[in-house]
């Protein structure tokens, strides 16, 4: 499958999900869809089109929260990153990791980074943050502070 | 206790803690046991149990999870225990001193006998560390 | 038969990283397992929007020890791809030797290892001692034994000099027999070939499934390789194979990261004979809001950065996936079913970052010790010697 095939196809196939089609470059396509469509689309590329899928980045943009899906298709050097804006007071998205197991942990991850919900996420417990964190705060929004009063900026030594 | 001390020193087991580091310090402390330094030579060795150990290796800037860790193996630790900070990270924390997951330095938390600076130390620093440990205790007696 | 919970970790001894593992076992089977990690996560995305973009790449060297050069590699790629802009030839043959360079010596650290938890301890000291050769050869080229801080957006920072290029040379010649002894010593020993092969298999479907990567997708028959998929740096100039084998057991991996060595010796005397004149540095001054992505193969799989900038002299946003994070899940595939003596062998197939394997213990329903981790690991070289002993040998 070259490249102008796939997305044809691909925009011909989810034509009312997709927002918006950035062609950056050769190598890199950056489609804005709708948040309700991640299922689907991202079924279709990980199955059906075969792509692999690389990460998800999650981007605090006040007043938005940004979630980038990247997948890459290997055979034609194609790396497709799909993008959903969710609303920042109540962010959430249907969960890929129930079909899908590479999206288990980064799903985790943003959940507890960002404030995320992944409806439907198999094992949604923390990932990386301590089990004395406390519950809804994100050190990745932009409006993080330090909550901890104990904590020590100083050089030491 | 000094004399448990002056016993320690003939052979210093170490055992090696990692709290949060990019294990570079750890991989040159596991360097300092292969062929070309081989710390075996001067009686110490590297013990896979808390409890068998006498000097502890600190690698890393201390994060909120294995900082927990830490305390309750310190105090698993037969005393006396001696407590080596190993590269920038346990030392200062370095580049991580603004981490929000690396709240307070190592020094803070328990206390240290000798800090070796680097990032990461070469295997010779560290041995050289372990010498001036073991001169610096030697001499308290 | 009663099932027993094995809390693994976090702390060991030998291996780097604390991770923690819970392990059910039904008799000697392992039934499932569970992973904690975050016992060494540094917040290193939320520094690097503190700092610059060149600043940054210091930051993302020291995500990983022996990633050092990945790291840095993936994000300056990542501010390239944000103009899009393309670097000097010389940079790019100064940025594979570079990587190539850590691929070896991440690959013979890897082996040590894997000969230490199997009783193999001639193996380890082989392996680490031929590694500290390739440590001298960077030493040489960057100054540094690890963390060589040679990469910044738009270039290098250090031009390696004529005179230093046949001494790295020599040195990398020097370790080519050895390593050919240790790869028959490996790939020839019947012992090891009963002890590894058919443990912890992964299948193809399952490595497509985890989106596994690297070494660890390759010994599934996944050929899956960054360098020659989407090619960056140097990889396109020379000739070189990509290792891929069809078993996906951990004789399978061990061979994969064995060949994969002599291939990238291949292209590291290639690059450093072929070096070609040029500048080494762009010299970017600022960059302009957008986005943009860098992967490249490190030793273990693709890493992937993702940098956003909105034209300060900050990323606003700088994402790291490193490689363990996508391979790691893949325990769930390949250690149930297996018993306890093999579990070491095969979470340390994959090469992890981290390998949990010592400290680990076993305790049975009432939290009563069974096993400690230094017991795992002798329970993993028992059944080595157990095999040799079968098979007649000393």
């Amino acid at each position: 499958m070259i490249r102008q095939e796939l997305l044809l196809d691909f925009t011909s196939r989810f034509h009312a999900d997709i927002l918006d089609l950035e062609d950056k470059s050769n190598t890199r396509v950056y489609v804005n869809i709708t948040p309700e469509s991640i299922v689907r689309i991202g079924n279709y590329l990980f199955r059906n089109v075969g792509a692999r899928f690389n990460i998800a980045t999650a981007t605090d943009m006040p007043p938005k929260i940004e979630i980038l899906y990247h997948f890459i298709v290997e055979d034609i050097n194609l790396l497709i990153s799909l993008r959903v804006f969710l609303d920042r007071e109540k962010p959430e998205i249907e969960s890929l990791a129930k079909e899908i197991e590479a999206f288990n942990w980064i799903e985790r991850e943003m959940s507890e980074l960002l404030g995320i919900t992944f409806i439907g996420h198999p094992d949604p417990r923390r990932l990386l943050l301590s089990d004395n964190w406390p519950e809804g705060v994100c050190p990745l929004r932009q409006d993080y502070e330090e909550w901890d009063i104990t904590a020590d900026r100083t050089r030491g030594v | 206790m000094s004399l448990k001390l002056k016993a320690l020193l003939k052979s210093p087991w170490v055992f090696h803690l990692s709290t949060g580091s990019c294990n570079n310090c750890d991989i040159e402390t596991l360097d300092c046991l292969t062929p070309r330094f081989d710390i075996e030579r001067f009686g110490m060795l590297l013990v896979g149990s808390i409890k068998h150990a006498d000097v502890l290796l600190v690698s890393g800037s201390c994060n909120r999870m294995s900082v927990e860790r830490m305390k309750e193996l310190f105090e698993q630790v037969p005393k006396p225990c001696l407590v080596v900070a190993i590269g920038t990270c346990a030392g200062s924390r370095g580049i991580f001193k603004d981490s929000y997951n690396c709240p307070v330095p190592l020094d803070k938390i328990i206390p240290v006998d000798v800090y070796i600076p680097g990032c990461p130390p070469k295997p010779e620093a560290i041995i050289a560390g372990a010498v001036k440990l073991i001169e610096k205790v030697g001499s308290t007696l | 038969m009663g099932k027993t919970i094995i809390p693994i970790g976090p702390y060991h001894p030998l291996q780097e990283e604390p991770e923690f593992f819970t392990l059910t076992v039904e008799g000697e089977t392992v039934v499932d397992i569970d992973v904690r990690i975050g016992y060494n996560h540094r917040g290193i995305e939320k520094l690097s929007e503190m700092k610059t973009f060149e600043n940054s790449t210091f930051v993302v060297e020291r995500i990983c020890g022996i990633c050092s050069t990945s790291h840095p590699f993936a994000y300056t790629r990542a501010v390239e791809d944000i103009f899009p802009m393309e670097v000097s030839m010389r940079s790019k043959y100064i940025r594979t030797i570079i990587a190539e360079g850590e691929r070896l010596h991440s690959h013979l650290l890897w082996l040590g290892l894997a000969g230490h938890f199997l009783g193999y301890n001639t193996v380890y000291m082989w392996a680490w001692k031929l590694r500290e050769e390739i440590l001298d050869v960077m030493e040489i080229l960057s100054g540094n034994r690890n963390n060589y801080a040679m990469f910044k957006p738009g270039g290098v920072r250090r031009d390696i000099r004529s005179e230093d290029i046949p001494i790295c040379i020599s040195k990398i010649d020097s370790i080519v027999p050895t390593l050919v002894m240790l790869k028959k010593a490996v790939l020839d020993d019947p012992v090891l070939h009963a002890r590894l092969k058919g443990v912890g298999i992964m299948s193809y479907q399952d490595a497509i499934d985890f989106s596994a990567l690297g070494p660890t997708s390759r010994a599934s028959g996944v050929a899956r390789d960054v360098r020659k998929d989407s090619p960056y740096g140097a990889y396109q100039e020379m000739e070189w194979d990509m290792i891929v084998t069809k078993n996906g057991d951990v004789f399978d991996k061990a061979v994969v990261r064995i060949l994969e060595m002599f291939e990238t010796i291949k292209i590291l005397k290639y690059c450093l004979n072929n070096l070609p004149d040029g500048e080494i540095d762009a010299k970017i001054k600022d960059v302009p809001p957008g986005e943009g992505i860098g992967h490249i193969e490190a030793p273990r799989g693709e890493t992937f950065h993702y940098v956003k900038s909105d034209g300060t002299n900050r990323p606003m946003r700088h994402k790291v996936r490193a490689p363990t994070f996508m391979n790691f899940p893949t325990y769930k595939a390949t250690v149930k079913g297996q018993t306890i003596s093999d579990a070491t062998i095969i979470l340390a197939a994959i090469d992890p970052c981290y390998c949990c394997t010592e400290r680990i213990a076993v305790k049975d329903d009432k939290g009563r010790m069974l096993y400690n981790g230094q017991d795992l690991i002798r329970l993993s070289r028992e059944k080595t010697e157990k095999i040799r002993q079968r098979m007649g040998g000393k």
